[in-house]
């Protein structure tokens, strides 16, 4: 029988990873994503902290820490350091990025324009991962930071796939079931239109006006033919909005043609309204 | 020993499979994964005596098995453990209210079982009393899975003709009580190897066990979602 002071000895080997003869001293608990724990931690020989990610799952290998190694771009953490714990778990090391979770961010009180701006700049992100051919898989406001500086960053690439997996990983059910794409849910192999209805489903929470809840839910139709056939154009749309033009998933009735051209030319409409109102009064007042 | 179907994949999905050796395969796994929780789980929280729970115990499975319970799991719904508990429950309501002596047997022979080896661990836990059932069954099914991921290693070990590298394991992880773990000097002399030797194959013991835990986890699991969950239970 394991006694119970070897089953507590077995069970210590699963809670705090052993870093022990690795330059790190672990801090605190970042946060948890779909495939580890990620721990604040001290870089001892640099003398910086680092968000060290410690993997569980054995047959995940460094997946992630590969896709982040191969996507070099300002809105993706980059890597610093990779390797094997000694109780077999693996590591690696990333920029410590100090802000806060896109979710938090917006519940802090952001203008329309604002938040639409944070979108655009995760689209960008995904479309040059898609360019890469990887597929995040797991979008959602809360593998989004928004850094001090005002930085975009797409974290948790754990559960991306890339065009090199074998299919049954590509197809394996993972993400947050309120950002996954139906075919994704059921399980089958997806390409980038998953992550399209993933932002989709995030916009939905970002703005609640007409226009953008029409692009939300174009993104986010169950088939992904009828989806923004890719990241590009969905961003598109939201460019057009923000700029006061008509949206293409938006079938625009006269009103709304009008307030919307009302709303763009706000200052040149103002000003005729104003010549035109001073004539009439000087032309009134010079009768008089 | 740890009988696990050669597939490694999960138990609870090959149950509902359709080829009989299967699904039999499968059974006979799982019981080997949970019989002993269940054992002491029914002493404990239904007082019931050695031979008693040993009856239900059998009795459990066999109607498990017969009736088919297990494949109406929904991983969707609850954790297996979590199932098979609330299973288990009315199960032994039922056996108490109807008052019926279960039968061992019945057609159906399961795989062999050493009530006596339980018991006599209950003896030795010596437990006053269990406030939280519901813990009381994960720790003795944790206890389990250890033991069946050491039987693994074991077996591993063996085979490669590594038999050191379990044998540290052994003595110093698995050590009954603190104050007998040897030190890593005691255990070079005792193993005629070099201490560095002791802390490498160690090491290299660790991680095939945590290697060899969550392979066996994944095969109790009835979805990814519920071996994610699992393992970050297991992490704290």
């Amino acid at each position: 029988m394991i006694s119970e002071p070897a089953l507590d000895r077995l069970s210590a080997m699963f809670q705090g990873p052993d870093v022990t003869g690795t330059r790190y001293q672990l801090l605190s608990v970042l946060g948890r994503g779909g495939m580890g724990v990620v721990y604040l931690a001290r870089d001892t020989v640099l003398d910086r902290e680092v968000a060290l990610k410690i993997v569980e799952r054995p047959s995940e290998d460094a997946n992630e820490a590969r896709i982040l190694a191969r996507l070099e771009h300002p809105g993706i953490v980059p890597v610093h350091d990779f390797g094997e714990l000694p109780d077999g778990r693996l590591f690696y090391a990333m920029k410590r990025v100090r802000g806060d979770r896109l979710d938090r961010w917006m519940a802090s009180g952001r203008d329309l324009s604002e938040r639409l701006g944070v979108f655009l700049r995760v689209c960008e992100t995904v479309a040059f991962a898609h360019a890469h051919g990887v597929v995040h898989r797991d979008l959602k406001p809360e593998n989004v930071m928004v850094g001090e500086f005002g930085e975009v960053l797409v974290l948790d690439w754990g559960v991306a796939t890339t065009p090199s997996q074998s299919a049954a990983s590509q197809r394996r059910i993972v993400g947050t079931t309120e950002y996954m794409a139906p075919e994704q849910a059921r399980g089958e192999a997806v390409d980038h239109r998953a992550d399209v209805f993933a932002l989709g489903a995030m916009l939905e929470s970002i703005a609640e006006l007409a226009p953008v809840l029409a692009i939300a839910r174009k993104a986010r139709s169950d088939e992904p033919a009828s989806r923004y056939q890719d990241v590009q154009s969905l961003a598109a749309d939201v460019s057009r909005f923000l700029a006061g033009r008509a949206v293409e998933a938006h079938r625009e009735r006269l009103v709304d043609r009008l307030a919307r051209f009302g709303r763009r030319y706000r200052l040149p409409i103002l000003l005729v309204l104003t010549y035109l109102v001073a004539r009439i009064l000087l032309l009134w007042l010079v009768r008089v | 020993m740890c009988a696990f179907p050669a597939t490694r994949h999960s138990i609870v999905a090959a149950m509902r499979g359709t080829q009989p050796d299967d699904r039999r395969a499968a059974f006979d796994a799982l019981v080997t994964a949970y019989w002993k929780p269940v054992f002491k789980y029914v002493r404990l929280k239904w007082h019931a005596s050695a031979e008693d729970a040993a009856d239900l115990t059998q009795g459990f499975f066999l109607k498990a098995y017969e009736k088919d319970f297990f494949s109406a799991f929904d991983a969707s719904r609850a954790r297996f453990r979590t199932y098979l508990r609330t299973c288990l429950d009315g199960f032994v309501a039922n056996a108490r209210k109807a008052d019926a002596r279960l039968k061992r047997g019945g057609g159906v022979t399961l795989i062999p079982i050493d009530f006596g080896e339980a018991e006599r661990e209950l003896q030795q836990q010596a437990i006053d009393r269990v406030d939280d059932f519901e813990a009381y069954f994960r720790r003795e099914w944790l206890r389990s899975l250890f033991a069946c991921a050491a039987g693994r290693l074991r077996e591993a070990c063996v085979a490669r003709n590594r038999e050191d590298r379990f044998a540290v394991f052994e003595q110093y992880d698995l050590a009954p009580d603190d104050r007998d773990r040897p030190t890593y000097a005691e255990l070079a002399r005792r193993l005629r190897l070099s201490q560095a030797e002791v802390t490498n194959e160690l090491a290299a013991a660790r991680r095939e066990f945590r290697r060899l835990v969550l392979e066996a986890l994944r095969e109790q699991c009835g979805s990814d979602e519920e071996f994610e969950a699992e393992s970050q239970a297991l992490s704290g």
